[in-house]
C-alpha cells in the first residue's frame, strides 16, 4: 500500500521579496519609482545576473516537479547536496508551508520531527514539557501519560524530571527533547537530521527507536548527510538534484555509491581537482590544486595499479597565518565508505611544522599495497580546529577520483579482488622449527 | 518496491488519503475538527503563559490584582481628582475599575494575538498544527485573566450596591454578550494585524502606542454623556464604546445605552473577526516563507 504519493510537486519562491520588512521601504521604493530614480530597495541579484533553469524572473524554483511514492513500512533516506530542496520537501511534507503545483497525499497522520525540542520552555520542569512538547507534536494529554515513564527511562533525566529545564545540561536536554520524540506513534515519521545530536550510544539508541518504528509497519522518511544512519536504517533511497529526484533505489549501497562517488561511467575525468570555481577564497587557506602524482612526479593517470606509491599533493595559499589551520583529505570507496582521514598536522615526530604565510605544496603518500582495487574518492578538507570549517568534508566537493586496477600482490594465490576495505600486503616471516 | 507490502490488508481497496496537501486553500475554512484534536495543546499553551509567568516571581498571580488596583487608584487621583472629569455620579473607583477590567481584556488579547506571528516564528517554522491554536489560546488565558479581574470588580460593586450608591438593571444580562464582541473585536483586530505584520514590520511600533490612543477614543476614563454632540459621534463610531456604555448602564445605571448602539457593534465585531479569520487563513499557508 502506498503511503504517500507525490504528485508534480513544485515550490517557488520569489527572490528579493523576502528581505523587505517595512512599510516605510515599501513607500520608499513607491517615491522613487515615481520620481524616475533607482529605486534603493531592489533586490540584490544572487546570481550574478544570470537566468539559470532554476532561476527565473528574480523566480527561485526550490522544488520543480518533484514525483515520489512511498510504500508504507518503507524508511525512506532522502539525500543531497545542501540546496537540493531536501529541507523544502520537508517542510512541505509537515505542513509548514504549502507548495506552489501539485499535491502530496498521504494515507495516515503524519509528524515531523524537523528539530528536537520545539517549543520547549526553559521556565517549566521536565515533565511538563514532557506534556507541552508532546502536545506540540500531536499527541494527547493521554498519549503522553501512558507513555511518561517510557519517555523519562528513555532519556535517562532520571529525578531531574521535576526540574526546569533551564538548569539541565545541554546533552540531558537533547536527549529529553529526542525521547519526547521518539515516543510519537504516527503512521508517517518524517525526520530531518535529528540523530546529528547527542553522544554516540544514545545516536545508537535513537536508530534502533526508528527501526522499531518501522517494524511496527510505518512509515519513516529521513534526510540526513551521516551515510552510515541510511545505509544501516534505510530500506530505499532517494537522491535529490537541483529540485528534482534524480535517482531511487531500493539498492542503498549502490545509491549511496551513486551520491557519493557520482554516476560511474562519466568518470574518466583526471586525478587533478584545480580552483577554476574559486572555492574557500579564505585568507587562511585557498587551495589551488589537489591531485594524484606518480613516484616520477607525472600525473597519474585515472586508473593506477596497487603496487604503485601515490603521492597525493595539495598547492595552497596562506596570506593570514593562524596555528589552528589543519589542512587534510579523506578517502572514500565506492560504497561511500570512508577509508581513512589524513591531516597535514599529523606529522610523526614532534611538532608539525607551521604554515606561514605564502604558497605551499603540502604532499604525502599513500603507500602501495595499502588500498584494494576499486574506485577511490578523494576529498580536500580544511579547517581551522574547532572553529570552523574552511572547506566542509561533508558537504564539499573538493574531490577527485580515481581507480586501482592490477598489482595486488605477487603471490600467485592472490589475483583477484578479496573483500574487505583495505588489501595491505604484508610481510609474515616464516620460521623452521627444530624437531 | 520492495515486497512488504504484499501482506497489507488493505493492497485491494481503493485507497483513502487521510492527509492532502495541495496549493489552494478555500477562501474561508476554520478546521474545526482539527482544531478540537489538538485541545490539549490549547490547554497547554494556556497552562504554560500562566505557570511560566509567575515561576520565580514573590507575589506570583497576585500580580493579576495588583494591575487593576494601581491603575485605578492612578486614575482616580489624575482623571478624578485633578482633571475633575465627571463619572456620570458613579462612584469613581468603581467606574475606573469597570473601564480598566474590560479594556484591559480587550488590550492584551489584542496586543496578543497581533504578535502571534512573530511570538512563534520558530515553532511554526519547524512543526506543524493549526495555526488558529495559539490566537485561541491566547484568546483564553485573556479569558482567565478577565475572570479574576472581573471577580476584583464584583467585590467592590457588591460593597457599593450593598451601600445604595450603585443600582444595577437587567441590562446586566447583556454582560456574556458584551465580552464576546470585545472577543471578536479584539481577535480579529489581532488576526488582521498578525497577518499584515508578517510583511510589515513596522506595525509592531504601532501597536503598543496605537492601543494606548485606542484607549482615549474609547470612553473608558470618562463617560459618553460629558462629550458635545459634534465630537459624540466620533467616540460613537469605535465599535467598543457600545459595549463599554451598556456595561456601564448595566451594572451602575448610568450611561448611554440603546439597543442600536450595542447592535452596530456586535455587528461591526463580527465582521472584524469575520474578516480576520480570512486574512489570517491566507497568510497562514505561506507565512514562513515570507518572516
Amino acid at each position: 500500500m502506498i503511503a504517500v504519493q507525490i504528485e508534480n510537486l513544485w515550490k517557488e519562491y520569489r527572490l528579493g521579496v523576502i528581505g523587505r520588512g517595512s512599510l516605510a521601504q515599501d513607500f520608499q521604493s513607491l517615491l522613487c519609482r515615481l520620481r524616475g530614480k533607482e529605486d534603493p530597495n531592489s533586490e540584490i541579484d544572487i546570481m550574478g545576473g544570470g537566468t539559470t533553469e532554476r532561476v527565473q524572473n528574480k523566480r527561485f524554483f526550490a522544488l520543480r516537479g518533484v514525483d515520489l511514492e512511498i510504500e508504507q513500512g518503507d524508511i525512506v533516506g532522502i539525500v543531497g547536496k545542501n540546496g537540493a530542496g531536501k529541507s523544502t520537501l520537508l517542510k512541505i511534507l509537515s505542513q509548514i508551508t504549502k507548495p506552489t503545483k501539485g499535491v502530496i497525499r498521504a494515507s495516515g497522520r503524519t509528524a515531523s520531527l524537523l528539530e528536537v525540542g520545539t517549543g520547549f520552555h526553559p521556565e517549566l520542569t521536565g515533565r511538563e514539557n514532557i506534556y507541552l512538547n508532546g502536545a506540540i507534536l500531536g499527541m494527547t494529554r493521554r498519549e503522553v501519560r501512558s507513555k511518561f515513564d517510557a519517555i523519562v527511562d528513555f532519556s535517562g533525566v532520571g529525578t531531574f524530571v521535576d526540574t526546569p529545564v533551564k538548569r539541565y545540561s545541554s546533552g540531558m536536554y537533547v536527549r529529553l527533547a529526542f525521547a519526547v520524540a521518539a515516543h510519537l506513534d504516527p503512521e508517517i515519521l518524517i525526520v530531518d537530521e535529528v540523530l546529528a545530536v547527542g553522544d554516540a550510544e544514545f545516536q545508537e539508541r535513537c536508530l534502533g527507536k526508528m527501526k522499531e518504528v518501522s517494524e511496527e509497519g510505518r512509515t519513516v522518511i529521513f534526510v540526513s548527510h551521516q551515510m552510515n544512519a541510511i545505509e544501516s536504517l534505510c530500506t530505499k533511497g532517494v537522491i535529490m538534484e537541483e529540485g528534482r529526484v534524480s535517482y531511487q533505489t531500493d539498492d542503498i549501497r549502490s545509491l549511496i555509491r551513486r551520491y557519493l562517488v557520482g554516476d560511474v561511467e562519466e568518470l574518466d575525468g583526471v586525478t587533478l581537482w584545480t580552483n577554476d570555481k574559486g572555492v574557500c577564497q579564505s585568507p587562511y587557506f585557498t587551495p589551488n590544486s589537489f591531485g594524484l602524482y606518480l613516484a616520477n612526479g607525472e600525473q597519474a593517470p585515472f586508473v593506477v595499479r596497487n603496487d604503485e606509491d601515490l603521492e597525493v599533493r595539495i598547492e595552497f595559499e596562506v596570506k593570514m597565518e593562524d596555528p589552528a589551520l589543519c589542512i587534510g583529505f579523506a578517502v572514500y570507496d565506492e560504497d561511500g565508505r570512508k577509508v581513512f582521514l589524513t591531516c597535514e598536522t599529523d606529522a610523526q615526530d614532534g611538532k608539525p611544522e607551521r604554515v606561514r604565510a605564502g604558497r605551499h605544496v603540502s604532499r604525502t603518500i599513500i603507500p602501495r599495497h595499502y588500498l584494494n582495487e576499486g574506485l577511490y574518492t578523494v576529498k580536500m578538507a580544511a579547517s581551522l580546529v574547532n572553529r570552523m570549517w574552511l572547506i566542509n568534508l561533508y558537504e564539499e566537493d573538493v574531490d577527485f577520483r580515481f581507480r586501482i586496477q592490477g598489482g595486488l600482490s605477487h603471490s600467485a594465490y592472490w589475483t583477484k579482488k578479496r573483500d574487505g576495505v583495505t588489501a595491505p600486503v604484508w610481510d609474515w616471516q616464516l620460521e623452521k622449527l627444530g624437531e | 518496491m520492495v515486497g512488504k507490502s504484499m501482506g497489507s490488508p488493505n493492497t485491494d481497496t481503493p485507497e483513502r488519503w487521510a492527509v492532502e496537501i495541495t496549493p489552494h486553500r478555500r477562501i474561508f475554512s476554520v478546521p474545526v475538527g482539527e482544531i478540537f484534536r489538538y485541545r490539549d495543546l490549547i490547554y497547554l499553551f494556556v497552562r504554560r503563559d500562566f505557570v511560566a509567568n509567575y515561576k520565580q516571581t514573590v507575589l506570583g498571580p497576585v500580580w493579576f490584582v495588583i494591575q487593576p488596583i494601581l491603575t485605578t487608584v492612578m486614575m482616580v487621583f489624575v482623571f478624578g481628582k485633578i482633571a475633575k472629569l465627571s463619572t456620570d455620579g458613579i462612584p469613581q473607583v468603581l467606574f475606573y475599575l469597570g473601564g480598566v477590567t474590560l479594556w484591559g481584556y480587550f488590550a492584551s488579547s489584542f496586543n496578543k494575538t497581533a504578535t502571534t506571528f512573530q511570538s512563534n516564528a520558530k515553532l511554526f517554522g519547524k512543526v506543524y498544527f493549526p495555526r488558529l491554536v495559539a490566537p485561541i489560546s491566547v484568546a483564553i488565558s485573556s479569558l482567565i485573566t478577565l475572570a479574576i479581574q472581573f471577580g476584583l470588580f464584583l467585590a467592590f460593586f457588591a460593597y457599593f450596591w450593598h451601600n445604595g450608591k450603585v443600582e444595577p438593571n437587567a441590562t446586566v444580562f447583556l454582560f456574556p454578550l458584551l465580552i464576546l464582541d470585545l472577543a471578536m473585536i479584539a481577535l480579529g483586530m489581532g488576526l488582521l494585524f498578525s497577518a499584515l505584520t508578517t510583511k510589515y514590520r513596522d506595525l509592531v511600533n504601532l501597536l503598543a502606542f496605537g492601543t494606548q490612543l485606542l484607549m482615549y477614543a474609547t470612553p473608558i476614563v470618562y463617560p459618553m454623556s460629558t462629550l458635545s454632540e459634534k465630537y459624540a459621534w466620533i467616540i460613537s463610531a469605535n465599535p467598543i464604546t457600545g459595549v463599554i456604555e451598556t456595561f456601564r448602564f448595566g451594572f451602575m445605571g448610568a450611561g448611554d445605552f440603546s439597543w442600536g448602539m450595542l447592535g452596530y457593534s456586535t455587528g461591526v465585531a463580527s465582521l472584524v473577526f469575520l474578516l480576520g479569520m480570512i486574512v489570517f487563513n491566507k497568510v497562514e499557508a505561506t507565512f514562513m516563507d515570507t518572516v
